[in-house]
């Protein structure tokens, strides 16, 4: 059991979707309670894993599976993780499980819904585990469909729109991701990520195997395959100018929809640099890393100035995320330690914060309807407790000290600032800026929503229900828990996190 | 006896421990049961009861060591006491492991007991003041928390620490002047906490984050986040290079300079103080006096060491400044908060400016003394509030002295202290303010146009400082009672104003000020008063004096106004010193070799005018002779003053603004500088976000849909090239429109179920040969 935990905890969703597919119909509460138990049981061996099974002063693969899988490409069914990896999983696990009961609210097609949901569930967590490339491909791609779906059938009024927009630009992403995976693979012969990355740490992978013998079109095989990567994932964490499918996919979605996009896929981009980009063209991505940072420089501040400028919500919301994300790829790009560390809990502690905040935008829009900011008021007369998770929840988000997100802004700034990088010193000072820029528009969303004159059609309102508390509760508590002991995620990626650093020879 | 007060580390960094503890703990009993916690304001203010007498009592450890002449510095860490926060064990990070502990010296000593003391007098004056409110408990709630933060910045032994907890203060100045934002009973106060305590937030966060660049900075030179280390570091690379300061060093404190401007309200983030009187008046006695505002102070005297001289002119200069040209607004208002609220300003601008002169100590002194009064001030002002019904403006006052002789005697005490007079508080503090801009031009080692511009400056603010302090007294507790009077000599100008639609807090009206309060019991009503006085209409503004709980608040503070400069009965031998150089007890716990350790302290020495730090030097005592002279001319010179115009000559000011017109004009409205902001900051960073969405909408977004439609268009031609051109052939059409339509189609006949199906068969098939292998 312990040796395929991976599998299980990957896979069950799976068999939760069987279930769910051979259950009837109209038997709703079968099927919310097949998704709790297929969510759940992923969720309690993450957690047992984390506390117990995982050796958290290693920086190595753990719970290795490695068996072959398809021998006439070389591809195998290689899964393990270390504490990167790990500590994602769990936050996805988590994910999954607070998002089945924020699902209640849907009424159309439930037995589709829950078995894309556990699909979406499978694809994620296949990412996060596999260690071979061509398996990391395929479940990426698993990943995409439900979520297509999901967003096309049960989102907004332009739903259409969105699913189309952001499957396209996703799998635009995929293209260049799988050309540069085949080219990869062509020149060395091998899907296996940590093989890979130890041929790149030798300078063996610089194409000299395949027939044009290096260079393309004057750029080195190298630069091609880390700029077709890079596209690939920043499309998905995503990166300023890449980022605008994820407005209209959030305002879309439904609310726990939003919350997994926003909570883990965002994630996965991010993870895939650290994993499968950065490692296997070490000597590119030092070349690159202050284009990188400028880029996340600029998705910082302009991700924040264009929420400032947000009369929706939830498109508020969105671009906060790509405010936030923009902190993942600058502490990477430092290539400092802290810088790294940094980046890793910012993408972890986001995932809570903006969990908290997408949760926050469905309690309201389930009642009212509509998310424009200026058409409310005063709710905080009416909604004592909605007010006050939410003043937590915002303040979690603007990097409040005490709080999770401050120590990984704080880290990733004073890690970035310490990198040797020329001209990446300015940077760091600039993107505090960004920093201003999120208290100002979340501090005035927080005053049109809920101080002020109490706005008379919303004087009825009842304050959040149980439910919906217990939704947000344990990102809260991540939030706040993990602000003030940040070593319990630190520790367990610190490891892994030192050993990609000195990979990419920082 | 004073050997048994000695500093016992097996216990005293538990008490040590206990004092943000314990409010911490009230905080979290107050709002997590609220209004079920059976007398929670009193439990509270019990709580922080015990907080002042271990803080008093620690503070006089510091004290007894001071007098003994040993060095009192306390530092957990040494001792194995401390927090791992980021830290990751044996597999070390690159850098340092932040590890958070006590810093317990001479100054840590004298804040924490200033923090204590006025923090229970403030929970003790609430509990009258509050009476009545709507969100009461959580009211209390958050002035425990509030402290608790500033308890922390001050026992904190890094700097990021210090961070963390001065932006907790942030949060809670936030909650706390927005108290009022979620109750709508009086209109006024519900529509300015809203925007005030925003516009808090967000000027203090400009300073934050400053602040964190500097931090950032000195990480990444010094590796270190721990002030003595810091020190230590500083003067290591100073000495490395040649005795000058590197020019990063002055960038970088320039940043952490940055955010004492931000908290400490310095020109030109000041703006955010005078708007923080939307809260409650307790919030404003905890933020102008031992929280939010003394915090800037205190940073700069726990960084002293890290700016380089050219830092210290800027500081000096904006010090300055500030004390000035607050100074000129506080004479224009007549708002009784306003004045206290630019008086603060004022006052915080002689400490930063005795920090850039080189007098840190009588920064640090000057911080100490102004809480004692400042937060007496403001509960006085609360308590002429509370009796005059809400009633804020000076105007509508008057002969109060006979009404409130309590609240009268103790203001005036603290008013005496503020304006300088001898004896009291202030004029202790003031005066090493004066003696350090006297000694820093007196010594040609130190001397520059900055210290001529700064002593000028603040003997000027000094003299003003009285006027107008005083100016309140006169218009407040003497005279007639005027809010009763149809007619009086304000009459025109608040018919004036109230024609020109400017609104006043206090409703002054009888009948929406007496519904307020028969419905809401809003904002502090002594709510039996308001209720029988809605009864009996000819008293309904009769003022009246406050209940016990914010009298005796107010002996204590006015207490300590007094003698808190000189403690006089302790440190007899100081009286008696005195005419041959101040030794105050603050000095005696609290020097540059304290503050710093011996080898920073004489290192940071260099830079300062020996005036300073020897009083008995020659260059000391002249300054010293000198400093006197003119703080009692100043401050005699003020009080006089006043007593002329708005005593004796009453008629006089209304000729003099008259005569002043725009000037008068120009200081009345703060300088515009509020506009200024709007105008060039505020505006424009809402305008670029509303433009940067028309961009990413239609230029980001557009460019990303023009390829779409350029692809769509393709894949339509392609089509039609097959048709027409390949025999029949239509699978390479674009992926818009088949996606979309062949997408839904299948949904709509049900192959979803189909496509799953196969989908989990797959994989099933896949998991169950990998786990059975």
């Amino acid at each position: 059991m312990q040796d395929q935990i991976l599998t299980w905890i990957t896979f069950i969703p799976m068999l939760g979707m069987l279930a769910i597919v051979l259950a009837p119909k109209n038997n709703t509460a079968l099927i919310k309670g097949i998704t709790f138990v297929a969510t759940g049981l992923p969720f309690l061996l993450a957690t047992w894993m984390y506390f117990s099974l995982f050796d958290k002063a290693s920086a190595e693969l753990q719970f290795v599976q490695n068996v072959m899988w398809i021998e006439s490409i070389n591809a195998t069914y290689f899964v393990g993780v270390d504490g990167l990896s790990l500590c994602l999983v769990w936050l996805t696990t988590l994910l999954l499980l607070v998002a089945v009961p924020a699902s209640f609210g849907i009424n159309k097609a439930q037995k589709s819904y829950y078995a894309l949901l556990l699909l979406l569930e499978v694809g994620i967590l296949g990412v996060f585990v596999s260690q071979d490339y061509f398996l990391f491909y395929v479940f990426w791609e698993i990943m995409l469909l439900p979520m297509y779906f999901l967003i096309g059938i049960w989102g907004g009024p332009r739903r259409e729109y969105a699913a189309i927009k952001f499957f396209l630009y996703t799998l635009a992403g995929s293209v260049l991701m799988l050309i540069a995976v085949v080219a990869l693979r062509l020149d060395s012969g091998t899907f296996s990520l940590p093989e890979l990355t130890r041929l790149a740490g030798e300078g063996n992978l610089l194409g000299k195997n395949l027939p044009f013998g290096g260079d393309l079109l004057g750029m080195r095989f190298t630069t091609w395959v880390f700029w077709f990567l890079f596209v690939g994932f920043a499309i998905k964490i995503p990166v300023f100018p890449f980022h605008t499918w994820l407005p209209d996919a959030h305002v879309q979605a439904p609310t726990p929809i939003s919350v997994i996009l926003a909570g883990i896929l965002l994630k996965l981009g991010g993870y895939g640099l650290m994993r499968a980009c950065f490692t296997l063209v070490p000597d590119a991505f030092n070349e690159f890393a202050y284009v990188l940072g400028v880029l996340g420089v600029i998705s910082i501040i302009y991700g924040a100035f264009v929420a400032l400028g947000q009369t929706d919500f939830k498109r508020m919301v969105a671009y906060s995320s790509v405010s936030h994300m923009g902190y993942v790829l600058l502490g990477m790009a430092a290539l400092t330690e802290w810088g790294m560390s940094g980046a890793a809990l910012q993408m972890f502690n986001h995932g809570t914060s903006s969990a908290v905040l997408f949760l926050i935008v469905g309690v309201i829009y389930d009642r009212a309807h509509h998310r424009d900011l200026n058409g409310f008021g005063g709710l905080s007369q009416v909604m004592p407790v909605y007010w006050g998770l939410t003043t937590i929840g915002f303040f979690a988000a603007l990097g409040l000290p005490g709080m999770a997100g401050f120590v990984s802004e704080a880290m990733t700034l004073l890690g970035a600032y310490q990198s040797d990088i020329e001209g990446f010193k300015l940077l760091v000072v600039l993107s505090v800026i960004g920093i201003v820029i999120t208290a100002a528009f979340l501090l005035w969303a927080m005053q049109r929503v809920f101080l002020g004159k109490l706005n008379e059609k919303y004087a009825n309102y009842g304050d959040m229900n149980l439910r919906e508390v217990a939704c947000q509760a344990p990102f809260l508590f991540l939030c706040i828990a993990l602000g003030i002991f940040p070593f319990y995620l630190l520790n367990w990626m610190e490891p892994s996190i030192k050993k990609l650093v000195q990979t990419l020879g920082g | 006896m004073i050997a048994s007060l000695s500093f016992d580390p097996a216990v005293d960094y538990w008490l040590l421990l206990a004092v943000p503890g314990i409010p911490f703990v009230g905080y979290l009993l107050q709002i997590a049961l609220r209004k079920r916690l059976p007398f929670g304001d009193k439990l509270l203010t019990l709580g922080m009861f015990g907080v002042m007498c271990i803080t008093v009592y620690l503070a006089f450890k510091a004290i007894a060591a001071g007098h003994h002449g040993e060095a009192f510095v306390q530092h957990s860490v040494k001792d194995g006491i401390y927090f791992e926060w980021l830290y990751s064990g044996a597999a070390a990070l690159g850098v340092d492991n932040i590890v958070a502990g006590i810093y317990y010296d001479g100054l840590g000593a004298a804040m924490l007991a200033v923090v204590g003391i006025v923090s229970f007098c403030v929970h003790l004056f609430s509990q009258g003041y509050m009476h009545g409110d709507r969100r009461y408990n959580i009211f209390f709630a958050n002035i425990s928390l509030f402290t608790f933060a500033m308890l922390g910045l001050v026992l904190s032994d890094n700097v990021l620490f210090l961070f963390i907890f001065w932006e907790l203060m942030g949060l809670m100045s936030y909650m706390l002047i927005g108290h009022f934002a979620h109750d709508p009973s009086n209109p006024f106060f519900f529509k300015w906490a809203t925007w005030a305590s925003k516009k808090a937030f967000l000027t203090t966060r400009v300073g934050d984050v400053c602040l964190f660049v500097g931090v950032m900075m000195f990480y990444r030179e010094f590796g270190t986040l721990q002030y003595t280390e810091l020190w230590e570091a500083a003067r290591v690379t100073v000495a490395n290079n040649g005795g000058e300061f590197p020019a990063w060093m002055t960038v970088a404190g320039l940043f952490v300079f940055g955010g004492t401007v931000g908290k400490s309200a310095q020109f030109p983030l000041h703006i955010w103080l005078p708007d923080a009187m939307a809260g409650p008046t307790p919030v404003s006695a905890m933020i102008h006096a031992a929280t939010m505002v003394a915090a800037g102070v205190f940073l700069l005297g726990r960084m002293y060491p890290l700016m380089s001289p050219e830092a210290l002119h800027v500081i000096t200069f904006i010090g300055a400044t500030t004390a000035i040209f607050a100074a000129t607004i506080g004479m224009t208002a007549y708002d009784l908060k306003a004045v206290l609220a630019w008086s603060t300003i004022s006052q915080l601008g002689f400490m930063v400016a005795a920090v850039g002169l080189g007098g840190v100590v009588a920064g640090m002194f000057h911080m100490v003394t102004h809480a004692f009064f400042k937060a007496c001030l403001f509960l006085s002002a609360g308590s002429v509030i509370h009796g005059c019904h809400h009633e804020q403006d000076m105007r509508l006052m008057g002969g109060l002295r006979k009404k409130m002789p309590i609240t009268f005697v103790c203001m005036t005490i603290c008013t005496l202290a503020i304006a300088g007079a001898p004896f009291f508080a202030g004029f202790y503090s003031k005066d090493a303010i004066i003696l350090a801009g006297w000694a820093n031009i007196l010594d040609l080692k130190t001397f520059s146009g900055w210290g001529i511009y700064a002593l000028v400056s603040l003997a000027i603010a000094a003299a003003f400082t009285a006027f107008y302090m005083f100016r309140l007294i006169f218009m407040t507790f003497f005279g007639e009672y005027r809010g009763n009077l149809e007619k009086h000599m304000y009459s025109d100008a608040l018919a004036a104003e109230a024609a020109a639609g400017i609104e006043r807090p206090g409703g002054h009206h009888d009948d929406d000020h007496g519904d307020a309060h028969a419905e809401h019991g809003h904002d502090a009503p002594h709510a039996e008063h308001a209720h029988a006085a809605h009864g009996h209409d000819a008293h309904a503004h009769e003022p009246h004096e406050s209940p016990w709980p914010m009298t005796v608040a107010l002996c204590i503070l006015a207490f300590l106004g007094m003698f808190g400069g000189h403690f006089w009965l302790l440190d007899l031998p100081g009286a008696v010193a005195f005419w041959h150089g101040a030794h105050t007890w603050f000095e005696s716990i609290v020097s540059l070799d304290s503050l710093y350790g011996p080898a920073v302290g004489a290192w940071a020495a260099d830079g300062i005018s020996e005036g300073i730090l020897d009083h008995s030097s020659h260059i000391g005592h002249a300054a010293h002779v000198r400093a006197v002279i003119l703080s009692l001319f100043v401050a005699t010179s003020g009080i006089v003053g006043a007593w002329y115009l708005y005593v004796k000559r009453r008629d006089l000011p209304a000729v003099i603004t008259k005569k002043l017109d725009f000037g008068y004009y120009v200081v009345k409205n703060r300088y515009f500088i509020d506009e200024a902001a709007t105008l060039l900051v505020i505006a424009p960073s809402v305008k670029l976000g509303v433009f940067l969405k028309w961009v990413d909408e239609k230029i980001v977004d557009g460019l990303v849909l023009g390829i779409g439609r350029a692809n769509r268009f393709l894949g339509f031609f392609s089509a039609w090239f097959d048709r027409i051109f390949v025999d029949g052939a239509v699978n390479a059409v674009g992926l818009v429109s088949q996606g979309l339509g062949s997408a839904f189609r299948l949904l709509q006949t049900g192959r979803i179920q189909q496509y799953a199906a196969f989908a989990v068969g797959g994989g099933l098939l896949t998991a169950a040969w990998l786990i059975l292998a």
